[in-house]
């Protein structure tokens, strides 16, 4: 853990660590509901990753917006959607977040700034830059949030968002999940700079820092500073994030071939969640009691919103059409 | 005759056309080492090598764009795009540029490019992976689209769009993939604009397209049973459209119906209905009937994504409707 954050106290320690665990949990649960055939489409789990939600999020207010990805269960519970809407998202239930029109890749809860994750890698980041854009022509200090993996930053959207972004100084917050694969394809195949700040200072003079993913006290002071940066009006800020997924990409794939089991272990070693548990500890910042507790609750919210999930109903097929436009003419 | 898969007759295609043409190279995001998401290259990185089979960096339009100019300058790239909604990353590239450049050029450079990439609605994969866009294609002067419901067909349909010098839409329902069917193991082409009469009969005319043909022709069966006779027609490809067989059916008939799952308006079945109109209007005994998917974004949920596509039960409902009109 890298905190020379000295304001910290436990009211602020602690939820990052239940936000943390409180995705892990639901991650686990819906995997497991996937494989008893309760999660009928796709399903990209966030496990080893959770420290770069929570400790982005915790920087962000209510109307500040998150733009998402495939991969975006932990986004949407770090701003503030209930395991509950997103639980039921996944079994396709009318009571999800998208009223079960999206499913994993298409969560929406805009109420609290959650604009959508995305089955389509890119759009994220050029989303983002527009939301932005409003936030600055408006005259609001909202920021924007884009969120994306490391497959990502060899898109055109990457470079273009980033250009836009840093040319009109917009208040977006870049945030690269950089977990070492896209799909199977290693990073280091797929470009010859993997180093995403370098990307962003060198070609498009932007902020831009590289933390430890899985430190969520490094990630969650970047991302302080990248919001008091745009809140400033000083303009865009990228946080590459250095991390690992410790999931197959999408479950029900299979995860061999192409990354080694010594990689795993020694990613595992480095959980997001068990290593600042271990230092909230050592610096007394929490009792191991203390800890169970909050472990204890997540379950407990977690599995009830796996039975809620489980109870709720699908939608009418009749409303299959709704909402494609606006209502009125 | 020996029985594969759909998936399997398409990438005997390709291997079979890639040990006879050094030229042909395909890309795409995790068609190498790891055969394609839907296998599409399953065991042929092993025999080709990497300059053979690409793997790429998430960059449709990168690569779209950048094949064609690799098909202006003597190879035949294969883009694999495995979910077709992934293609539209590229539309300008593809719009503007490589259905355009044959004409442009006076037909002196040619554009030998495959477009490949899994289509329809299913399995709960949602608005971003359930797309079709077939109807985009044919409305553009320059395309070749081909759509096989069959292994047979996929085979013969992928040979000659790797030996043709034109841009080719190859579009694998997602639903068909593990469909099992007999496959000569001789070599054999099937050529572009030639339906496929998969069912003869009198009472009307199905024109089904992709994953509607193999669900008409099990509704036309059970319908047999009712003493109704109707022929099935597959189209194969949509771009050249074989209206030919349709007109000749429809002249037997007098009856006609369009299933397509993918969207009704300004669609294949527009087409096809304005075209029968134009050609044969005083064969038609009823009005040309449309069966569509909902023009609707594929929603997630079981109970909405079943509700948007025409299952058999609204197929032969709309037979019955058809022959009592
Ligand atoms: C435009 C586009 N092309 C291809 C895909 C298929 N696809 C889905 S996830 C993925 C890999 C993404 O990798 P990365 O951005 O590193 O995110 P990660 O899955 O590692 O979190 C790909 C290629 C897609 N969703 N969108
Ligand atoms: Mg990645």
């Amino acid at each position: 853990m890298s905190s020379d954050d000295i304001t910290l106290n436990s009211q602020q320690l602690l939820p990052l660590y239940r936000m943390m665990a409180l995705i892990r949990r639901t991650e686990e649960q819906l995997a497991r509901s996937h494989q008893m055939g309760l999660v009928p489409g796709p399903c990209h789990t966030y496990v080893g990753e959770e420290a770069i939600a929570a400790g982005v999020c915790a920087k962000l207010r209510d109307d500040d917006v998150v733009f998402s990805t495939h991969r975006g269960h932990g986004h949407a519970l770090a701003k503030g959607v209930s395991p509950r809407a997103v639980a039921a998202e996944l079994f396709g239930k009318a009571t999800g977040c998208s009223q079960g029109r999206g499913g994993s890749m298409h969560l929406f809860a805009p109420e609290i700034g959650l604009m959508g994750t995305s089955g389509i890698v890119g759009p994220s980041i050029l989303q983002g830059a527009g939301a932005g854009y409003s936030f600055k022509l408006l005259g609001s200090d909202q920021v924007s949030v884009a969120f994306f993996g490391d497959g990502a930053v060899s898109n055109g959207a990457f470079h273009e968002g980033l250009n836009l972004a840093a040319i009109w100084d917009l208040p977006v917050i870049f945030v690269c999940e950089d977990n070492m694969y896209a799909t199977e394809v290693p990073f280091r195949e797929a470009t010859r700079v993997q180093d995403v700040a370098e990307r962003a200072s060198v070609s498009y003079d932007m902020a831009a820092v590289c933390v430890d993913g899985n430190d969520v006290l490094a990630v969650r002071q970047a991302s302080e500073a990248a919001v008091a940066r745009a809140r400033a009006g000083e303009g865009p800020s990228l946080i590459e994030c250095k991390t690992y997924r410790t999931r197959p990409h999408a479950e029900g794939m299979r995860d061999g071939g192409y990354r080694t089991d010594e990689e795993m272990a020694a990613w595992k070693r480095r959980d997001p969640i068990a290593s600042y548990g271990a230092w909230l500890l050592e610096n007394g910042h929490a009792s191991e009691g203390g800890l169970e507790a909050i472990e204890a609750e997540v379950n407990a919210t977690v599995d009830e919103a796996i039975e809620f999930a489980r109870s709720s109903p699908f939608p009418d097929p009749a409303t299959a059409s709704d909402f494609i436009f606006s209502a009125g003419v | 005759m020996r029985e594969i898969t759909y998936t399997e007759a398409a990438r005997e295609a390709l291997t079979e056309q890639m040990a006879v043409d050094p030229s042909i190279f395909v890309v795409g995001e995790g068609i190498g080492e790891r055969g394609g998401n839907f296998n599409t290259t399953l065991g042929l990185y092993e025999k080709y090598g990497p300059m053979r089979l690409r793997d790429t960096p998430i960059v449709e339009r990168g690569f779209v764009g950048m094949c064609a100019g690799a098909a202006m300058t003597g190879t035949r790239p294969v883009v694999d795009f495995m979910f077709i909604d992934f293609i539209l990353d590229s539309m300008g590239e593809l719009l503007n540029q490589i259905s355009k450049i044959q004409y442009m050029s006076s037909g002196r450079i040619k554009m030998p490019i495959v477009l490949r990439g899994c289509i329809g609605i299913g399995g709960a994969a949602a608005t971003h992976h359930s797309g079709s866009y077939y109807p985009l294609f044919v409305h553009i002067p320059g395309f070749r689209v081909a759509l096989p419901s069959t292994p047979y067909d996929a085979k013969g349909l992928l040979k000659t769009a790797l030996t043709g010098d034109d841009p080719v839409l190859f579009l694998e329902h997602k639903l068909l993939l593990n469909r099992r069917g007999p496959v000569p193991e001789e070599e054999y082409k099937l050529p572009f604009g030639q339906a496929a009469v998969a069912r003869e009969g009198s009472d009307a005319t199905v024109v089904a397209l992709a994953v509607m043909a193999p669900k008409a022709l099990a509704v036309c069966d059970e319908l047999a049973k009712e003493g109704l006779d109707i022929e099935v027609i597959d189209p194969r490809t949509l771009a050249p459209l074989d209206m030919g067989t349709i007109l000749e059916s429809v002249r037997k008939t007098g009856r006609l119906l369009i299933a397509d799952e993918t969207f009704g308006p300004c669609g294949i079945g527009a087409e096809i209905s304005a075209q029968v109109m134009e050609e044969s209007f005083d064969d038609l005994d009823a009005p040309i009937a449309r069966l569509n998917g909902a023009h609707t974004p594929t929603p997630y949920s079981p109970s909405l994504e079943s509700a948007i596509i025409p299952d058999n039960v609204a197929i032969a409902k709309a037979i019955r409707d058809l022959v009592a009109e």
